[in-house]
């Protein structure tokens, strides 16, 4: 495979043919935020939070190829606020009460927003749904009211797991995640499965029952580093 | 902090649990270093009920489940210059604000309280009735977050915020330093 240069933010990168502009940034330890993309999990380019400008047009970074000479804008103040509104808006969209939530702490999309200077999330209107929680696998609970939509839960079950436990209804603003069968406890979803594993739901969603809190404050994912810093901690190695 | 003269400065408790007042407290012994540059009017702090003059800060803990809260916010916008939110309640409604989402029935409120005091599955309320004596203030129909019924001027986010958090947003507001929060240090718990 050839290797080829672009740039971020005028800094030049070096990206192998077939690589996406997140995946040579990442590699050159250049962190784009992001939200629905993972490592491990085919592209979705659904949350557009890791939007750049390439060659000043926008585009998804997670899907959008790297080229030779390509020249990518990430973290100017623009594409941050636009960053930041998306992120406002997920929380505006569901029900997001940190203080009493599993994830907090190592949630993506918390430290996305302190990440982006979201502190006051009070400028769209809260929608405030209703939405049960599903409870009744024995070791799972799903609280939707904490849904992104990011769909990771349902590649990381259909790819990885084989299993298809998790689906989109709906269109538009009511599309959301639903589970395929009457209620958590009809499918074969189990704690081992990749789907239901920690790291696929970057939010408070997919509960492993009885773990909850297991984490002190000051010990969590996020207490320590800011989001991304792993992947800037390269670029000063 | 300069030798300008005291700084005065004005707290309440509002739609909270006291936690924020409590972590004023934890600035420890900072609070001596500060108290020489500011003065406590109306507070919980001070039990001073009413505005003896303007204040310089006012500080709002808790956002507003009811008509008192209400008033006693547009007060504080009333008598002082700069308005401060502090922690995830008076933000975002925070805990007390988990009842917007359950509002969706025609009468949500009723509901509400009648699944906390007649029919809820655990209570023990022997006089079968939704408290009514005329002194509680109303509750209005959402918890509703401060900067949604008066101009707040600046929020510092936690439930409750850090008392580092707290005496370095004073401290750099005093001195006229503020430019808000490093990512590392915004917490929304
Ligand atoms: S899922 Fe994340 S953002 Fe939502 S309430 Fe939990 S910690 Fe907060
Ligand atoms: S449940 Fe979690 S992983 Fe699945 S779509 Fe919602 S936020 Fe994403
Ligand atoms: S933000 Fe937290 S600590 Fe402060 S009043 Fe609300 S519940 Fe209490
Ligand atoms: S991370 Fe690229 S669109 Fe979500």
């Amino acid at each position: 495979m050839s290797g080829f240069t672009f740039t971020i933010d005028g800094a030049e990168i070096s990206a192998e043919e077939g690589q996406t502009i997140m995946e040579a940034a990442d590699a050159a330890g250049v962190y784009i935020p992001r939200l629905c993309d993972h490592e491990g999990l085919r592209h979705q380019g659904g949350c557009r939070v890791c939007t750049v400008k390439a060659n000043g047009r926008s585009a998804s970074s997670c899907t959008e190829p790297a080229a030779p000479g390509l020249a990518v804008e990430s973290e100017t103040p623009h594409i941050n606020k636009l960053r930041r509104d998306l992120v406002e808006m997920l929380f505006h969209e569901g029900n997001h009460l940190c203080p009493i939530c599993e994830a907090s702490g190592n949630c993506e999309l918390q430290a996305m927003a302190y990440r982006l200077d979201m502190t006051e999330p009070t400028k769209f209107p809260y929608l405030e749904p209703c939405r049960a929680v599903d409870a009744s696998h024995p070791d799972i609970a799903l609280d939707t009211n904490r849904c992104i939509s990011c769909g990771r839960c349902i590649r990381a079950s259909q790819d990885v797991d084989g299993k298809g436990i998790f689906g989109y209804v709906g269109r538009g603003i009511h599309r959301h995640v639903a589970v395929n069968a009457p209620a958590l406890s009809d499918t074969d979803a189990t704690v081992a499965d990749f789907a239901i594993s920690p790291e696929v739901c970057p939010v408070g969603c997919i509960i492993r029952k009885r773990q909850g809190f297991e984490r002190p404050i000051g010990e969590r994912e996020f207490d320590k580093a800011v989001i991304g810093a792993e992947i800037e901690r390269k670029r000063d190695e | 902090m300069s030798e300008l003269p005291k700084a005065r400065v004005a707290t309440t408790s509002l739609a909270g649990c006291f936690g924020c007042h409590m972590a004023i407290l934890d600035m420890d012994e900072r609070l001596i270093d500060l108290m020489s540059h500011v003065e406590i009017d109306r507070s919980p702090l001070t039990d001073i009920k009413r505005f003896t003059r303007r204040c310089d800060i006012g500080i709002i803990e808790g956002g507003c489940c009811n008509e008192e809260n209400v008033h006693v916010l547009q007060d504080f916008r009333k008598n002082c210059d700069v308005l401060i939110g502090i922690g995830q309640c008076a933000i975002m409604g925070g805990l007390p604000a988990m009842r917007n989402a359950i509002m969706h029935s025609d009468e949500p409120l009723r509901e509400c309280l009648e699944e906390a005091y007649i029919t809820g599955r655990n209570i023990r309320n022997k006089t079968h009735n939704v408290p009514n004596d005329p002194a509680l203030p109303l509750l209005l129909d959402q918890v509703y977050p401060c900067s949604q019924v008066v101009k707040m001027d600046v929020q510092i986010p936690g439930c409750a915020p850090e008392g580092d958090l707290i005496y370095d947003t004073l401290a750099k507001l005093l001195a006229g330093r503020f430019r808000g929060f490093e990512p590392d240090r915004v917490r929304f718990d």
